[in-house]
Parts: structure tokens; C-alpha cells; sequence
């Protein structure tokens, strides 16, 4: 059996009622490790974007992409770690910003390059995007103690070069 | 034409060519029976539980290729409806489901016999359709038949509210000529090159072997499978659910293989060197331990179904593709390519199989004294001519009846194989009676899974199909029995099935004709007695030996070339 990979499936989805619980439902029927799961609207308001990571060897995702095109509601997907792509996440993130913790917080924010979107005599909101390696990065950064409240995105990505996943 | 939403689901029936409706009705459904009964066309089969008129719809699909049709009420109709859902799940069935569903502006608010069909029914379904309007209804079944029907078949649910089904509302009605769907795009032909290979490999093999699965009558291909099975000559398997595609008696036809298959069969995979197969999907009841199978053999799968390539056994040379197509194409290359395997080869890999066969692994001892059950499928066989339409439940009697019951046509033999669902084998049988109401048809059964579906004696008795009930009755889950006896030291855990019912009277008491056999010299006279019966449905009760087990046998762990044989049988081996 070869090494377990991490894996990034996008996929457009017919924009219908029960059509993420079909994908959902898949993944929790057949065993199927899920990570993270967007879904939004696109450009096409009759289809939908989701972006799936998961993790297993070759064969686990071989089955895994055969089985989401076997769904009736899967116009088309693509495993975007097979070839040069872009990731995002984005987090939001409330941190304790008092004393002197209120500079370095400050100073980290601005390393990693986000943004504090709401201020408090006793906190921060930050808006950080990046992979997700940076996202843990930056909670790391912080430290456990610091950290009032954590909402992620999930990741989204997106092929390089000039063709699209689209109809 | 201005119909109201129950008048164009009926009317769509029609323009289907839908013949039998399989039902019940209940509240949700009420207006769409009002327009049932104000036509004649659509004939509706009222059953006695709703699984019954899903197996029925599956037993008529089954033995005519055409898809079953099903209409049950919201709540406990749908839910009573799921598990005849999955069995045709898991056997590829074509079947279309409507389930009548609350009110629209009810749905969410627990309503009195609602449940989210939809949710339910989800991971058993090819697919599923909520309807969200009355001009939804048309576009929608003309899509759940399509999608039901084609690619790989397999059941489809519609979910209606009752809203949408009320007769004040009509609207013009039309039915949708052409399905498109973006989104569904079923495979036809095989890709040409992969064909190439696998003829490559296949015309250089030393022992080569043909696996065949249900997937072969699904795809009515069975002329395309006797073609390329005569002309190369090779040694022929089939799945329990394959059964019939290529016939029982025919030269190259070997026996079924996996855990009940023959010795011969499942030793040929073993020591194969290149298999072909064909429509079937490497099931754990066929490979056994698949870390043991085919350690030697170059794996060519046709399959019209992508996901089921390379799921278990890596296939080397995966042709994805409607097998006719697939078969038919392999045909017109053989015929125009000079390369042939080597005869000597070939025949050398023939005296090997036949020695297997020598075995004789399907022996058993014969009684004078109690009805041994394989007697009565071999009698059964002869009796009718080996022509019979035979649907089983599940356990020892189905494994006996694919044993002992040769098969030599498509669509003959009609068994839950995927799902296992005792109590399919009684509504499934008036189902096929239904669609060929002068054939013979069987149900092979036992005291066990004949009692999970028996209210549909009534539904017989209303509609007059005499079929033939064969319940082998040894009082015992006898499969569960067998296991027990082999594996956990002859505890017989709840197996022992006390307090049967007297199944004479019990046939009588619904108008059939009720038979008790009791020593092996009354069989046939019995058997012949009840098939001269025409307009009867008989249900003849035989006691038969109930430490009967089912040889041979690949136990759990172990791989084709590790079967358990019967005791009195290849010990020589």
C-alpha cells in the first residue's frame, strides 16, 4: 500500500437541495476521511463550488473521486494536488490584547500579514489568509492562552495556468 | 391536455409503457390513487406491505429487463419501502419508487406520517428526486426513469408532496421526449485500445478463465457472451447473480465460483494466469480473502461502472463500458485476428479443470429415509424442464437452488445476491408471474425466510397467481445453523425456528392449495402433481434433513484454493 497523501477535490455540484448531503453522505457512508469542506455558489448560479481535502493512499482516492462522479448531482471534479495549484483558508481569529501582549499581538499581525478588523479595550478580532500550514502558524504564534475564539474557512483552491473546472 | 398532478403522474405511467403499478395507498397518496382508479391502463397490484411491492416491482424487472414500478404513501409507506429499496440497490435493479410525501408547507414540522424520504433513502438509491412543483412532476419522472434504466440501473426514488398532487390545480400537460442531464452522462462503448490489450492478453493466456456476473444480463449481453465463449474456448464461471447468461449445461460452463461455488471453479481462478471478467464486481462472497485471490492471474474487468473497477482486485487492463458493446466489439477483433491459443495448451488446462471436476464437489449422500433438500432442487429441475423461472429467498435453500437448479437462460433465476434479504424470494415470484403468466415459476424458500414476506399469500390469492412455492423446511436459519455448527461449536444460538405454523392449513386458509412432503419417495409425484395444478398456486412443504449443510465452502480468512468439502465427497484432494 503506498503512503497516505493529502488530497484537495474540487467540484461542481449541481446547485440543488440535498446535493452537499449526497457529497457529505458519501464520505461518511464509505468510510472516507474528510478534513474540511467548503461550498458556495459560483459565477453560475445553477451550480455550486465545493472543495474537499482528505487524506489516503491512491487507491482510497481513485474510489473517492469514481464515487463523487457517480453521483448523479457531480457535473465535474478535479483532485487539485495532482498537479500546480493555489490554496487558501481563511481565519478568523479573537485574541486577548491587553498589557504588553497588546504590541506583540499587534507585531505578529503585521509578520503575517492580516489585518485586525475589530478592536476592544481587551481584544482583537484578525483576519488571516494563507495556507493552512500559516494558519497554524499564527495560532501557534499566539499561544493557547491568548486565543479567545477561532472560526476557519476551510480551505478553497484553485488550479494554476489558464484552464478552468467549469461547464 | 390540462391534467392535475396525480393525473399526469398516471398519465407519465402510460407514457412510459409502465404495465403494473406495485402499491399501497395511505393519505399522502390518496389523489394519485383517485386518478389510478379512474383508468385501466396502469394496472395496480395492491400488495399487503410496502416491501412486498418493492420485491414485486424487482421480480418483474428482474425476469423482463423493463423497470418496476412502485407507489407507497409518506411515513411508514416509504419506510417499509427501504429495504426492498436496497436490495435493488445492490443488485443493480432498475426500479422507480414514488413516495407520497405531507403537505409542502407541513414538511419539517413532524408532521402526522412524515419522514424525509429523501434522507432515508439516500444511500440506497442510484438516485433520488424531490419534486418541488406540479409542473416539476413530469420533467422529474421522465428523469428518474432515464437515470433508473440507464448506465449502470439501479433503483430511483420521487418524493411528491401532496399539494402538488391535488386535483383543482391542472396544467398543461406534456411529456419531455428528451432527457438531458449535464450532470449524468452514462458510458456506451469500451475504449478501443484497452479492447486491444485485453485481447493481447487473453490470446496468450495458458489458463485462462471467463468470470462472468450479473452485469452480463443486465447488459443483455448473453448472445455476445456464448459467441466469444465458443469461439476461444476457455473455461467458463459465473457469480450467483450471473447465473444463466451463459448456459448451465453448456461445455465451457464450469459452476459458479466463490464461497458455495464448485471446486473446479474456484480452483481454475486460483491458478489462472489471465481472467476475464465480465460485468461482475469482485464481491467478498466471490473472492473470499482477497489478499489470496488470483495470485497468479492478469485481471481484465469490463464494467459499465467505473467505481466498481479496481474497488477490491486491481484490475490490469480495466475496460470501462457497456458490456454488449465491449463483448461485441472483442467478438468482430477474434474474428479478424489469426492468433489463437496453442490447442495442446488449452487442452492441457482443460484435463487439468476436468480433473478438479472430478471431485465432484456438489456430491451428496443420498436418503431413503428423509428428504434431503439438493433431491428436491434436482427434481424441481427435471419436473420443469430445467425451464422454470425460480426466485429464492436467502440461506442454504438459495445456495442449493443456484447449486442444483441449472440455469440455461437469462433472466431465469432471480435472488437478492447483494443485499441478502430474506423474505424477497415469495413477492418477487409474483412479480415474474405477473410478466409471464404462462411460464412455471419457483419460489425455492425456506421455513425462515418464507414467514418475512408471507402476507403476500393474500396478494396471490386476489390476483390469481398460481406460482409454486417450494419450502424446504428443516426448522432451522439453516445458514446460520451451518455456520454456528462450523465455527462455534454446534451452540445453536437462537437458529432453531420453534412454533411454526402448519403451512397447509395455512396455505389453505388463503384460498391456495397446501402440500406436506415428508419421505424423499413422494418428491417428484408431489412436484408433479402441483406444476399439473395450472391455476393454483401451491405451497408444498417439504421436511427435509436438518443437518443438511452447504458443500463446498470457503470459510472465512481463506483464499479459493482452501475450500471446505464435504465430508463424503474429495477427500481424495
Amino acid at each position: 500500500m503506498n503512503r497516505e497523501g493529502r488530497h484537495i477535490i474540487s467540484v461542481l455540484l449541481e446547485n440543488e437541495s440535498g446535493a452537499l448531503s449526497r457529497v457529505a453522505g458519501l464520505f461518511s457512508m464509505r468510510g472516507y476521511n474528510i478534513e474540511s469542506l467548503t461550498v458556495a455558489p459560483t459565477n453560475d448560479p445553477t451550480l455550486s463550488r465545493t472543495t474537499l481535502v482528505t487524506r489516503g493512499d491512491d487507491r482510497t482516492i481513485e474510489q473517492i473521486t469514481k464515487q463523487l462522479n457517480k453521483l448523479v448531482d457531480v457535473v465535474r471534479l478535479t483532485d487539485l494536488t495532482e498537479a500546480s495549484h493555489v490554496e487558501r483558508e481563511m481565519m478568523l481569529i479573537k485574541v486577548r490584547a491587553t498589557g504588553v501582549d497588546r504590541e506583540e499581538v499587534k507585531r505578529l499581525t503585521d509578520i503575517f500579514r492580516s489585518k485586525i478588523i475589530d478592536v476592544t479595550d481587551s481584544s482583537y478580532i484578525i483576519e488571516l489568509t494563507g495556507d493552512s500550514e500559516k494558519l497554524d502558524a499564527f495560532m501557534a504564534s499566539v499561544g493557547d492562552d491568548n486565543i479567545l475564539e477561532v472560526v476557519r474557512s476551510g480551505v478553497t483552491g484553485i488550479a494554476r495556468g489558464d484552464k478552468g473546472l467549469k461547464v | 391536455m390540462e391534467l392535475s398532478g396525480g393525473e399526469i403522474i398516471i398519465q407519465a405511467l402510460k407514457d412510459e409503457g409502465v404495465e403494473y403499478l406495485f402499491g399501497y395507498p395511505g393519505g399522502a397518496v390518496l389523489h394519485i390513487y383517485d386518478a389510478v382508479f379512474r383508468q385501466n391502463d396502469v394496472k395496480h397490484i395492491l400488495v399487503r406491505h410496502e416491501q412486498g411491492a418493492t420485491h414485486m416491482a424487482d421480480g418483474y424487472s428482474r425476469a423482463t429487463g423493463k423497470p418496476g414500478v412502485v407507489l407507497v404513501t409518506s411515513g411508514p409507506g416509504a419506510t417499509n419501502a427501504v429495504t426492498g429499496i436496497a436490495t435493488a440497490h445492490l443488485d443493480s435493479i432498475p426500479l422507480v419508487v414514488i413516495t407520497g410525501q405531507v403537505t409542502s408547507k407541513y414538511i419539517g414540522t413532524d408532521a402526522f406520517q412524515e419522514v424525509d424520504a429523501i434522507g432515508c433513502t439516500r444511500p440506497c438509491v442510484k438516485h433520488n428526486f424531490m419534486v418541488q412543483s406540479v409542473e416539476d412532476i413530469a420533467p422529474v419522472l421522465r428523469k428518474a426513469f432515464y437515470v433508473a434504466t440507464t448506465g449502470r440501473p439501479g433503483p430511483v426514488v420521487v418524493d411528491i408532496p401532496k399539494d402538488f398532487t391535488a386535483p383543482n390545480v391542472k396544467i398543461p400537460y406534456a411529456y419531455p421526449k428528451e432527457v438531458s442531464m449535464r450532470s449524468y452522462n452514462p458510458v456506451a462503448g469500451g475504449h478501443s485500445g484497452q479492447v486491444r490489450k485485453a485481447l493481447d492478453l487473453l490470446l496468450a493466456a495458458r489458463r485462462p478463465v471467463i468470470y462472468t456476473g450479473g452485469g452480463v444480463l443486465m447488459g443483455e449481453a448473453s448472445a455476445e457472451l456464448r459467441d466469444l465463449a465458443g469461439t476461444l474456448g476457455y473455461p467458463l464461471t459465473s457469480t450467483l447473480m450471473g447465473l444463466g447468461a451463459y448456459p448451465s449445461s453448456g461445455e465451457h460452463f464450469i459452476g459458479m465460483l466463490g464461497m458455495h461455488g464448485t471446486y473446479e471453479a474456484n480452483m481454475a481462478m486460483h491458478q489462472a494466469d489471465v481472467v476475464l471478467a465480465v460485468g461482475a464486481r469482485f464481491d467478498d462472497r466471490v473472492t473470499g480473502e482477497t489478499d489470496q485471490f488470483c495470485p497468479s492471474a492478469k485481471i481484465i474487468h469490463i464494467d459499465i461502472d467505473p467505481a466498481s473497477i479496481s474497488k477490491t482486485i486491481t484490475a490490469h487492463v480495466p475496460i470501462v463500458g457497456d458490456v454488449k458493446k465491449v463483448l461485441t466489439s472483442m467478438n468482430e477483433l477474434i474474428a479478424s485476428d489469426e492468433r489463437r491459443v496453442d490447442a495442446g495448451e488449452l487442452k492441457a488446462w482443460w484435463d487439468q479443470v476436468n480433473e478438479w471436476r472430478g471431485v465432484n464437489s456438489l456430491g451428496y449422500d443420498s436418503s431413503d429415509d428423509v428428504i434431503k433438500p439438493q433431491y428436491v432442487i434436482q427434481k424441481l429441475w427435471e419436473v420443469t424442464g430445467g425451464d422454470a423461472y425460480v426466485t429464492s429467498d436467502v440461506g442454504q435453500h438459495q445456495m442449493w437452488a443456484a447449486q442444483y437448479y441449472g440455469f440455461d437462460e437469462p433472466r431465469r433465476w432471480i435472488n437478492s445476491g447483494g443485499l441478502g434479504t430474506m423474505g424477497f424470494g415469495l413477492p418477487s415470484a409474483l412479480g415474474v408471474k405477473l410478466a409471464h403468466p404462462d411460464a412455471d415459476v419457483a419460489c425455492i424458500t425456506g421455513e425462515a425466510s418464507v414467514q418475512m414476506c408471507l402476507q403476500e399469500l393474500s396478494t396471490a390469492s386476489q390476483y390469481n397467481l398460481p406460482v409454486k412455492v417450494i419450502n424446504l423446511n428443516n426448522r432451522y436459519l439453516g445458514m446460520v445453523r451451518q455456520w454456528q455448527e462450523f465455527q462455534y461449536n454446534g451452540r445453536y444460538s437462537n437458529s432453531y425456528v420453534d412454533a411454526l405454523p402448519d403451512f397447509v392449513k395455512l396455505a389453505e386458509s388463503y384460498g391456495h392449495v397446501g402440500m406436506k412432503i415428508e419421505k424423499p419417495a413422494d418428491v417428484e409425484g408431489a412436484l408433479r402433481e402441483a406444476l399439473a395444478a395450472k391455476n393454483r398456486l401451491v405451497f408444498m412443504d417439504f421436511i427435509t434433513d436438518e443437518t443438511e449443510n452447504v458443500y463446498p465452502m470457503i470459510e472465512a480468512g481463506k483464499g479459493h484454493h482452501q475450500m471446505r468439502l464435504h465430508p463424503n465427497y474429495g477427500a481424495a484432494v
